[in-house]
Formats: C-alpha cells, structure tokens, sequence
C-alpha cells in the first residue's frame, strides 16, 4: 500500500514486454504481487474498458515520466493525457505525493503569444 | 589526453516528437545550434563521446537507484520510446566497453559510480544524439545523475562527479568530448507540461557560463522545485560538465524558451583548452 508499489507495477508494465502479456492474460494474479490499496488498484485497472484512470494515477502521486509512458502504453494521445491529469485534479484535489505536483500554468498557446510579444517589443 | 569538448545541450523529447508545432524559424534555429554542436564535438576528432544524461526509469528504478553510473558495453540500444512517437529510428549506438571499463576505475577513486554492462537509451540521450551524431558513428558512453527519484544526488557530489570524469578522461591516451544533457526549468509530464521559468534559465546559464562554483551549488532542491520544476532537477548535468570544464568559462550559443518542447532549448559549451 504505497506509492512505491504502484510506481513499480506501472514501471514493470512500461518497460517488461512478457509483464504485460502476463497482466492482460490473468490481471487478477499480476495485481496480487502488488500491495495495493484498493483505491490504487482502481486507478490501475479503471473502471470498465476505459483503461487506467490516468488522473487519480496522477494525484496519488506517480511520477510523470511513468505515467506518461502507461498512457502511451493505452494508446492514450498527449493532449488527452494531459487533460485527465487536469480532471484528475478537479476530481480528486491536489497531488498528495512525489515531486510532480500541479503549479499551474498559462497555457502554452497564450505563453506563445505571450513570448511572441515579448520579442517584438524587443 | 585532455578532455577535447566539454558542452551541454537540451533533451527534451517534444524536440523530435512535437517538431512542427514549433515556429519554424525556432525550430531550425535550434537544430542549426545542435548541428553545429555535432560539427564542433568531430573538430575535436574524439575516440569517443561521454554523455552525462539524467534518465527516466529506462534503466534504473526506485529498487536499486544509483547517485551515478556509467555504461560498460559494446554497444548501447536506443530508443527506448515508441519509434512514431519520438520520431527517432531505434538503433544500436555503439560504446567501448575498455575505454569505459578504464573511465570507471579511475572515477571510482574518488565517486562511489555503479556500471552497468546493459543500458538502455532513452530521449535523454537519444534525442541529442539524433543531431550530435546522426550516423552513430562515434562511440557513446553513457553516464547517469539521479535527478528522478529522491533522495536526488546532490549538487556538490554532480559537481565531484564532473571532476572525477575530467580526471579520468585527462589520464588516459584516447581524446574524449563530454556533452550534458537535460532541461533547465520544466515540468514534463504534467498539467503544467510547457511551463518555462525563463528568468530563472538565463540566471542559471550566467552562473554556468562564468563557472561560478559556488553559484551553482547554492540552489537548494525546494528552490529547485519551487522555481525550476522537477525538471529542474536536471541542472545536475550541467553542474557536471560545469566541473569537468576545469574551471574554464562557457558560452551560450543558443537559448531559446519554446513552450511547445516544454523547455528553454540550449546549446551551450564551455571553452576548455583542447
């Protein structure tokens, strides 16, 4: 039941060709090495067929360089992934763990305009 | 020989990944640097080229992490990213497992470094690599700071580490460049992914630049992370290569926030005597 343990089965998947087959041949068996709590199993596994709930993923606290690499793995596309990081934190608050909290941003096209002013007034 | 370049340079993977969504003019800009960086590093006609990377649980995890390690092998397999989304052709990038197998037994009299006869690339690595060295013609030696998961390795050992690689590099017969990659201020993988602390970037660059010791040890990992972002953490390469430099001074030859690539895309080299 920690964050570790999460990280470790997400890194697992991500990096292991014959993990993940073995997680989508008997997931139940692969879940039971973890010590998970109930709530990270359902981040993991999701709800339905939706794959992984990448937003409470986030807010329990997995790092973004594994996280990002699992919602590749589900075929999930950048732009939508950083969205269920956002609705993650309107769902569940703010990151409880890890070095990968929110700070919030701008945005990148008004940090474009932005830098594009900024250069011809220059 | 002395160490023949010592430079740092960005590894950001919207750089390949997300290229068109750049201005154009930027964009060829920054590969025009990378470029010249590449042409720069074969002036110095090296046997051989370290990079001091910080990497993203392509090799090394939370069971077992490494302050520091260096890769011992043949040859090296990169990347490890899904080909059509880095937009980077998975290769073998060949090493020297002697020449390295030499680098560590003389950083190991001073830097407690793992090795590692396996090791995977990931766009830390591969993406500076795509432009540094497109043919994968120069043997690679990778070296690996912990910027990932804390405990973090700490800025005075990076710095012991650039020195330890200086030392090494200086006592053996082969010409040896060294190139740091990473991010200044970012925050990958987040909401927040494009985020750039441009003050703080040009602030850090001046102090690497000048080779300012002192300066760049004082940031503490919280200041990091306030103003810098878990990408920030990255500046221990730099920090490295600040060292390894020996004490000479640097230039920026391109430095650029591109929101797009989630960070300030540098080309930077400091002016050892070769």
């Amino acid at each position: 039941m920690s964050l570790y343990q999460v990280q470790k089965l997400i890194y697992q998947l991500n990096r292991d060709p014959r993990q993940r087959e073995r997680y989508a041949a008997e997931r139940d068996a692969v879940l039971a090495e973890y010590e998970l709590s109930d709530e990270e199993r359902r981040a993991i596994v999701g709800v339905g067929e939706a794959g992984p709930d990448i937003g409470l993923l986030y807010v329990l606290g997995v790092n973004g360089q594994l996280l990002m690499h699992f919602a590749a793995l589900h075929k999930i596309e950048w732009t939508d992934y950083l969205e269920r990081m956002r609705q993650g934190l309107k769902q569940h608050g703010q990151v409880r763990e890890g070095v990968y909290a929110a700070t919030g941003y701008e945005g990148i096209d008004a940090h474009d305009a932005r830098l594009k002013s900024e250069r011809e007034a220059r | 020989m002395p160490l023949v370049y010592c430079g740092a340079c960005s590894h950001a993977p919207g750089i390949t990944a997300r290229a068109e969504r750049a201005d154009t003019q930027t964009r060829q800009a920054l590969h025009g640097a990378l470029g010249r960086m590449g042409d720069d590093i074969r002036a110095t006609r090296p046997d051989a080229l370290i990079v001091v990377a910080a990497e993203h649980f392509a090799n090394f995890f939370m069971n077992n992490m490494p302050a520091f390690a260096i890769g011992m092998a043949d040859s090296y397999e990169g990347p490890i990213e899904d080909e059509a989304f880095l937009r980077i052709r998975r290769t073998t990038v060949p090493g020297n497992k002697a020449l390295s197998r030499k680098l560590i037994e003389r950083v190991m009299q001073t830097v407690d470094v793992a090795y590692a006869e396996e090791w995977k690339f990931d766009h830390g690595i591969s993406v500076p690599l795509h432009f540094l060295t497109p043919d994968y013609d120069l043997p690679i030696i990778p070296a690996n700071i912990n910027c990932q998961g804390p405990p973090l390795t700490p800025l005075k050992r990076a710095w012991a580490f650039g020195e330890a690689l200086r030392a090494a590099a200086d006592a053996l017969p082969e010409r040896i460049a060294l190139v740091a990659t990473g991010g200044i201020s970012h925050w990958p993988a987040t909401p927040d992914s494009g985020k750039i602390n441009e003050k703080w970037d040009r602030e850090f660059l001046a102090r690497w630049a000048a080779n300012d010791r002192e300066a760049l040890l004082s940031y503490s990992d919280a200041e990091i992370y306030r103003d810098g972002g878990q990408g920030g953490f990255e500046i221990r390469t730099f920090i490295a290569a600040a060292a390894a430099a020996k004490g000479a001074k640097g230039t920026i030859e391109f430095c650029e926030p591109v929101p797009i690539f989630a960070v300030s895309c540098t080309v930077a080299r400091m002016k050892i005597a070769a």
